[in-house]
This record gives structure tokens, sequence and C-alpha cells, in this order.
């Protein structure tokens, strides 16, 4: 009796200790040098395998700091943060509107330091919320698709192009899924805002029968094999690693706008340890961080110089103005009118 | 001396001209500035003793007319006035000296020796008596040809027997005359004087006699 | 202790001048802040109501009800002007149709009661305070007229940040107005204050013989005190006249009957017959001396103070003043045989000071050498000049001073202990002192070697 009660609790337990959103991932960094002094939790929408050379740099620098990094999608973070309160320490993530709305509606936590104050205005917001690295969203297109023809330079010439070879294309074209994807629904969105030229894009895309995807791995991976052979609206810094080998794929940069994420980090308010959560915040912000994330985690650090000698990189600007696309009845009218450029009778 | 005393205050004038002739100077008053022009253009006087405030004018002013018109009549002026500055002022003025009231009459006396000797004319008053000639105002006495000085105390007890000569005058009429008021003087004071004036005259025909118990005498041999 | 009311003006003036310049920078400080608070907030409003009536504009009706396309600059516009969190809610009577359904409108508006262009109330929400702006706007939906409410909240951290930079910029300007008032009042103060100065200057120039009215110009509040001080110098000018008749009066009306009395009494005395009488007559013209001689002092006395008090600065060669003097008294000393020895006249010495002062006083210590000389003697008078100091020495043959002490000698009417019998006032070598101190000298007495006295009389040299 007692042993079918314990296995009783125990699974009760299990399903109530179980997340109540759904994790990707789920990682454990035991502390090194022995002794564990303290647990750092970590939510975030970027990959394990990504960030791990910053962490262990991270805690061979800080012995005695274990390390939970927990892995979700974006919508799946704001929801454990607002929704669940989830207990965490730090949370990154690239959708830059979710993030903001975090902040706004008061659940992150101010913090203050050099490293943040010299971050570059834009790159921050109201010391609750920082950007750590600036990725482009680019085009990538299989040089065979273009068929000897230079890559299209802005969208007009994509659509033009994508009009003229519908065969070429019937089918083989990717992009996010608004509707299920956080970030792929804040860049057409940003696109819609900036060029007037995006909707014409979306039905002539949309009369190609486009493949969409919830997150970036499968729709690279159906790049390389030649399933697709053009993805639009792909983070640069995901995909210039893995078709780095190839010289079958190119990455473009459209030059009318290349919208450039910030993928940013806040502390929640009801972190278990703020402290911890800062201390790793100030530690992407700084020299070592900065250098790792370039050169390990392939993501470009915040850098304004660069900015400035690429007129055509857009930052998605860090504002409230994210949140205007997040309004419900915003967000509704704006899917029936993808839906409608895209499902074409 | 023949004196012109101008003084407005009566009973002071009558005093001192009462004074000065028992030494057997003769004495003119003058109550005014105008009475004493008149008096001055009516005879010759040896000294005038002039007080600085008169009815009709301040002394200063008769003064500097005097020398002015160069009268040069010797001219003491006797003043009750305190200012030190007056005494400097009066003597630049013409003056020839200044005593401050109440004064003693020896001093006077003395002045006005001073004053004549200083303006000359010692030669008109030489006094001959038995064998010598005398000069009260240059202290001389000639004896036989002899010039002898004689000290002040002596000259003036010459003087004093020579104004009466046969006369007796007492040891107290004599140290009145010789010493000031304020001195305490031995009786021996006297015979001092009278046996040194003796050994002035001797040679001159001249002596001076001792009455036991009354006084000398100057007489001639 | 000082004196009450005795703060220097200046300071006074200062001081105050400090406090209303610190009054009015404070008051400027918070005028600045509430003017510039204020300006702000309603630039800060106008760019919430902006967004409000952009928002607003976007409302639309229909058939399926109330719908809001949320226009982006409207909150892309606010977030740049500040990092303010932003809220907002459209709703038709409670329901909300979209926005934050916790941020409330005034009770007063439900229904159509609201204002149809945007009004501000500061309001508490969540876990801080917002501005909202709130307006209302009638739209058709579904056929029937439908009042929506639409509100915009900000947190305050943007007009917070103003106000600070305001408050901070209103306290400098506050400070560098005070700063300027005080190097200006100090200043003022000084200039202010220089007539009074130069008044002060103007009288203070003035010698020590001038009693003229102060005629110097000055403004009208130091008028009443310059004629309070002519008045002061007319009184004081009557008071010296006073005095100086009095003593002129003085003199004459006691000195002219002790000429008489003394006349009389020599008079009297060569008619005496009785030694008897004789001893009386010699004892009322021994004190009629006295009485003259006291007489002469105390005036002299007076004379000197009264000189001495507005003391004339004039040059004064000793050498030709001390040969006049042994000639005046030339002919008192003749009278004992008394012989003056006059030495060290034969070059110019001079000194600054009251000529006639100066002669008082030597004139006194010759008559007390001559005074106390036995007959016969011998009198010195010498002018020496060594050090910066004239000397004029007066030296005698007579009593000495018996151990008596030059202080002792020269108190007033002090008399030494071996002249009882010689009349005196007592008052010359009182007189002597004076005149030496008023002078800047001083005044030795000493015995000599083999009898007598010695006077020595200094005076600085000019």
């Amino acid at each position: 009796m007692r042993a079918v009660l314990f296995a009783l609790g125990l699974m009760l337990g299990t399903i109530t200790a179980a997340a109540a959103f759904e994790v990707e991932e789920d990682t454990a960094f035991a502390a090194t040098g022995g002794a564990q002094t303290a647990e750092l939790a970590v939510l975030s929408t970027t990959d394990t395998e990504v960030l791990r050379p910053v962490i262990l740099a991270y805690q061979a620098r800080n012995p005695g700091i274990a390390l939970r990094y927990t892995v979700a999608n974006s919508q799946q973070v704001f929801a454990a943060i607002a929704d669940d309160g989830a207990a965490y320490d730090l949370v990154i993530s690239s959708a830059m509107d979710l993030q903001m709305k975090l902040a706004n509606d008061g659940f992150a936590r101010p913090y203050r330091s050099a490293l943040t104050d010299a971050l570059p205005k834009w790159a921050r917001w109201q010391d609750l919320l920082f950007a750590f690295a600036q990725e482009p969203v680019v085009l990538i297109m299989a040089r065979a698709a273009l068929d000897g023809q230079p890559p299209p330079r802005t969208r007009r010439e994509l659509t033009q192009l994508l009009r003229d070879a519908p065969d070429r294309f019937m089918g083989r074209i990717g992009t996010y899924d608004p509707e299920t994807s956080g970030a792929g629904y804040l860049f057409v969105t940003q696109d819609a805002r900036l060029s007037d030229t995006f909707w014409r894009l979306a039905e002539v895309m949309g009369g190609l029968a486009p493949q969409l995807y919830d997150s970036s791995a499968p729709m690279i991976a159906d790049l390389q094999s030649g399933r697709l052979v053009l993805a639009y609206n792909v983070l640069g810094s995901y995909a210039a690693p893995r078709i780095a080998g190839s010289d079958a794929l190119a990455l473009i940069e459209l030059e009318d706008h290349t919208l450039t994420l910030l993928r940013s980090a806040l502390v929640p308010r009801n972190a278990p340890a703020p402290e911890l959560g800062a201390a790793f915040l100030d530690f992407l912000l700084g020299p070592e961080g900065r250098s790792l994330i370039a050169t390990e985690a392939g993501l470009p650090p915040i850098n304004e110089a660069a900015l400035a000698a690429q007129p055509h990189l857009r930052p998605i600007r860090l504002d409230p103005g994210l949140l205007v696309y997040l309004d419900a009845l915003k967000r509704r009218a704006f899917l029936e009118e993808w839906q409608a450029a895209l499902i074409q009778p | 001396m023949r004196f012109l005393m101008i003084e407005d205050s009566e009973d002071l004038a009558q005093s001192v001209a009462e004074r000065l002739r028992l030494d057997g100077h003769a004495v003119d008053r003058a109550g005014s500035l105008a009475e004493a022009e008149d008096c001055l253009s009516a005879a010759p006087y040896d000294l005038i003793l002039l007080d600085l405030s008169l009815p009709d004018g301040d002394g200063r002013g008769f003064l500097t007319r005097q020398r002015r018109a160069r009268r040069d009549v010797p001219i003491i002026v006797m003043t009750a006035r305190a200012a030190v500055s007056d005494r400097v002022d009066v003597l630049d003025l013409g003056a020839d000296d200044y005593l401050t009231k109440p004064f003693d009459f020896a001093e006077l006396e003395a002045r006005c020796r001073a004053v004549l000797r200083r303006r000359g004319g010692a030669s008109e008053t030489v006094q001959r008596f038995a064998g010598f000639t005398f000069n009260p105002l240059t202290a001389q006495l000639v004896v036989a040809g002899e010039a002898r000085e004689l000290r002040n105390r002596e000259l003036r007890l010459l003087e004093i027997l020579l104004a009466a000569p046969e006369r007796i005058f007492s040891k107290a009429q004599l140290c009145d005359r010789l010493f000031s008021y304020a001195e305490s003087v031995s009786d021996n004071a006297i015979e001092v004087y009278i046996a040194r004036l003796r050994k002035k005259l001797e040679g001159s025909g001249a002596r001076i006699d001792t009455v036991r118990g009354i006084g000398y005498r100057l007489s001639a041999q | 202790m000082r004196p009450r009311g005795a703060i220097s003006l200046r300071a006074r003036l200062v001081l105050q001048l400090l406090a209303l310049a610190a009054g009015l920078a404070v008051l400027l400080f918070v005028t600045v802040r509430t003017v510039a608070g204020d300006a702000a907030e309603e630039t800060l409003d106008g760019v919430l109501g902006a967004a409000t009536l952009a928002i607003a504009d976007e409302l639309r009706g229909g058939d399926e009800g109330v719908t809001v396309d949320l226009p982006h600059e409207a909150f892309s516009i606010l977030g740049s002007i500040s990092e303010d969190r932003i809220f907002y809610r459209v709703a038709v009577a409670d329901a909300t149709i979209t926005g934050y359904a916790d941020l409330a409108a005034p009770a007063a508006w439900a229904g159509a009661a609201g204002p149809s262009s945007p009004e501000f109330f500061t309001a508490p929400f969540r876990d801080t305070e917002v501005r909202v702006a709130a307006m209302q706007r009638v739209v058709l939906a579904q056929g029937r007229p439908v009042t929506v409410t639409v509100l915009v909240a900000q947190t305050r951290s943007g007009q917070a940040a103003i106000a600070s930079r305001v408050a901070n910029r209103a306290a400098g300007i506050g400070l560098g107005v005070f700063a300027l008032a005080a190097a200006l009042s100090i200043l003022t103060a000084g200039s202010v204050l220089r007539p009074i100065n130069r008044l002060a200057e103007a009288v203070s120039r003035r010698g020590p013989q001038d009693l003229r009215s102060v005629d110097h110009p000055s403004p009208a509040e130091l008028r009443p005190l310059v004629l309070a001080l002519n008045g002061f110098i007319a009184r004081l000018r009557a008071a010296l006249m006073r005095t100086e008749t009095f003593i002129t009066e003085a003199a004459h009306h006691i000195r002219t009957p002790l000429a008489t009395v003394r006349a009389r009494a020599e008079i009297a005395l060569r008619r005496a017959e009785t030694d008897e009488a004789r001893e009386t007559l010699r004892a009322v013209i021994r004190a009629v001396e006295e009485s003259a001689r006291s007489a002469s002092q105390l005036l002299d006395h007076a004379t000197v103070v009264y000189r001495s008090d507005r003391l004339a600065r004039e040059p004064v060669d000793l050498a030709p003043l001390l040969e006049r003097l042994a000639q005046s008294v030339a002919p008192t000393a003749e009278l004992k045989d008394v012989t003056l020895q006059v030495a060290g006249t034969g070059a110019a010495v001079r000194v600054t000071g009251d000529a006639l002062l100066i002669e008082a006083a030597l004139r006194n210590l010759l008559d007390n050498a001559v005074k106390y000389s036995p007959p016969e003697t011998e009198v010195s008078l010498d002018l020496a000049a060594a050090e910066g100091a004239a000397c004029v020495t007066v030296a005698d043959r007579g009593r000495g001073l018996s151990g008596s002490k030059q202080a002792d000698l020269t108190r007033r009417f002090a008399r030494g202990a071996n002249v009882g019998d010689v009349v005196g006032s007592g008052l010359g070598l009182t007189i002597v002192e004076e005149v030496a101190a008023a002078h800047g000298g001083w005044f030795d007495l000493t015995e000599r070697e083999g009898g007598g006295t010695c006077a020595q009389f200094y005076l600085p040299l000019a």
C-alpha cells in the first residue's frame, strides 16, 4: 500500500513538477571546481549548443556556480514568465516584441552596471532590457536557382524574380509561420511596416505554395538538402555556420532594408537569484563574453560602428512600438491579411 | 628818574606812583592814551610804564605809534594779562621790557637800569660824592682815578646811602631794600655788604660809619 | 566688549543684501522648477494626447462591432520621447476591446460622460504611477452609436527625469544669480559707504586748531550728522573762547588788586616804626608774592593745558629762544649777583612744536634755578643736540633735591622738602613735564655733584 501511494505521489509530483510550458531542452551545467555555491537558472530561446562555450567560460571564471539552461520557443518563454511566473534568473530571447512586453508589463527587474551603461541607447531600454547581439535577417538562395543571373538586391527585384520564374520556385520557398513563430511574426510585421513592397512580395510568395516553418532548424535543413531553393527572413547568424562549407547557397542581405534583430536578455522580477542573473548578463556584455559570442557562438555582438558602416542594416527599434503588433486586434487583423495573401484560390 | 605811568586803575596807579616816589623818582600819571599824549608833549621822560588795557585803546597801538614816530623814550610794559604770547608780541612791537603785575619794585628798578644801560646815555647819570664818582647804570665806581666794579648789592647799598648822606639807615631798612621779602636773611648779611663797600670806598674820602644800635651812615671825611 | 549696534555698516549692508539675494535665488529656483515642470508636463501630455488621438482615429465600427488598428507611430513616438512603459485600453462601457484590462477610466465617465478630446490625470497602476490620457469617441457599430473610451498611459520616469534636470539647472541658475548678487552687493556696499569714509577723512585731515564748520558735500542721509557735528564744533569754539576770555579776565582781576596791595604794603613798610609792624608788613608782602605766583602758575598751567590739546606744530629754533629767555631773566638774577652762563646757542637747533609753551616751560626751569641759587653763584644754561633729541640743561648751585625724587616734585603743588622758606606754588615742574610730554619729549631732574640741581629738558629734533 505504501509503495502504491509512494508511486502515486511520485507520479503526481512529477506531473506537477513538470513545467507548465513546453521545454525543448533542459541542461544542467554542474559547477566546476567541486562545491556548488549557487545555481543560476537561465531561460532562453537560443539553442544550448550555440551558447555552450560562453556558459563554460563563465563557469570557468566562477567556479562554484552551477547553471541550469532551459530552452523553449519564444511564445513559451513569454508564457513561462508572464503567465506561469516560472523561477528563472535571466531570460534570453530573440523575440524582441515579447521581451519588450515582459519589460513593459512589469515582469523585468531594473539593473544597472558600468557595462549596461556602456551599451548604445538603441541597444537597451530603461535598464530593464539589454541587447547583447545584433543579427541581420537575411535571404538565403540556392545559387542554382539564380540561373546565372545576379542575386536580387531589393525586395522589388526579388518579387520580379519570383514572378518571372515561378517554376523554379513553386513549392520550394520557405519562411517562418507568423502564427506559430514569434520571430517570424516579428519579422513580417516589421517588414510590412518598413516596406510598401512587402505585401506584393507576400502575394507573389503566396502564389508559389510556400513552406511555413515554426523554427529555423528544419528550414535550414531543407535548404541544405535542396528541398528549398529560397528561404526568406532567416537569421543570418544561425544560417551562416550551417551553410558555410558549401558554395551552393548564397546569403543575401537585401539592400532596401535588412532587418537586424537584437537578441536581448532581462532579469525577471521574481528571479530567485537576481544578482546571479545580472552577473551572467554582465559577462555577456563584457569583453570576454563579446569575444566568445562572436567567435564561438557566431553571433555578432553589439557594435554601433558596424551599423554605421552598413546603412542597409536596420536594427529593429527596442521601444514600445513593438507592443503595437502584439495587440490582439492588430495581430488578428494582420494575420487575416497574411492568410489572404498566402492562400490563393 | 622821571617816569610816566600810563595806567587806568586809579588805586593801583596812585600806589605805584607813591611807592616809586619813596625811592626818589618823579612820577607823572596818565589814565588814558589821550592824557598820555598830553603829558608826552609837555615834558620829557626817562621811562614810560605802559599798561595794555586802557579805556581809550590798546596799549599796543600806542606802542606801535610811538615807535613809528621814532619817539624813543624807553617803554616798559606792565600788564596783568596772562598769555605767554603777549610778552613776545609786545617786545616785537617795540617795548623794551615787560613786567607782570604785581611786580617786585627791586626787579622794576633792575629792569629800568638794564633798559637805560642798553639805551646809552649812561654818562648823564654820574653822581659825585667826596672823592669818588659813581655811575649807577654802569655800576662803576671811580676812586682816585681807579675804576672799581661794584656787585649788584654793593651798588644798590651805595645808591641808598648816597641818596641821603649823613643820614642813618637802620639794618632793618637796609635789609628791606637789599634783599627780597622771601629771603630769610641772617643778621650778618648787611655787615658783609657794608664791609665790602667800605673796602671799595677806601681812598675816596668817603666812609661808612657804624652807629651802634642804630645803623649805618655814609659821610664824607 | 563691543558696544551695541557696532556691527560694521558694510557688513550689515552686505549681509542684508546677501540674505535678500539668497531669498530671491530660492524664489527663482522654485519658480523655474515649477514653471519648467509644468511646461514639461504640458509637452509630455501633448504627445500622450496625440497618441491617444491617433488611436481614436483608427477606431472602426462595423457589422462585427468596434475594432481598432493601432497605429505603430503612436507608440513609437511615445517611446522616443522618453523611456517610459506604455499601457493602453480601448473599451466600450466595461468591456475591453483590446489593451490592458486593468487600466481604469474615471468612474464618472461611464456611459457617454467622458471628454471628446484627451484629458489627463495621474493614477496608480500596477506597481507604479502613470499619467493617463483619456477620451471618448462615438462610433457606429452594428447600426447603433457606440461610445468608445480610449486610454493611453505612460509611467512617469520621463517626466521625473525632466523635472530633475530642470531642478538642477534651476539650482545652477539660482546659485549663479546668488554668486553674482553677492559680488555686486559687496561692491555696492563699498561704494554706498564711501561718502561716509570721505567725510571722516575730510574731518580728520583738519589741523588741531581748525574749528571751522564742516562744509563737505555729503549725501542727504549724512546731513543731520554733519549738522550735529557743526553744532558741536560751534559749541566747542564758544567754550574755548569762553575759557580764553576767562583766563584773561581772571588774570586781570586777580593781579591788579594784588599789585595795589603790594605797592601799599611796601609804602607802609618804609614808614613802619616798630619791629612788629615791620614783620607784619613783610608777611603781607610775602603773602602777596605767593598769591601772585600761584595765580601765575595756575593761569600758566591752564594755558598749557588749553594749548596742548590743540598743539601747534611749527618749526621752533631753540637757540634764539634760549638767548631771549636768558636776556629776559638776567635782571632778576642780577639782583642776587647770580650770573647766567649760556652755551650752545651758536648753531640752530630745530624742533617742532609750540614755541610759547616751550618758552613757558624753560622760563619755569630758569626762574627756579635763579630762585634757589645762593647769591653770587652761577646758573648755566646749555643747549645741545644728540641722537635725534634737543637737550636744554639748566644747572644751579642751589640746595639740590635733598632726597626728593623727580616724580614727587612734579606732582601738582608738590614742593621739595628743603624749600619751605622760599616762595613757590609747586606747579612749575608740573608745567615743565606736561609741556615735554605734549611735545613727545621728556624731562629729567637730578642732583648735581658738588651740590645743586641739574634739570634736563628733551625735545625730539625736527
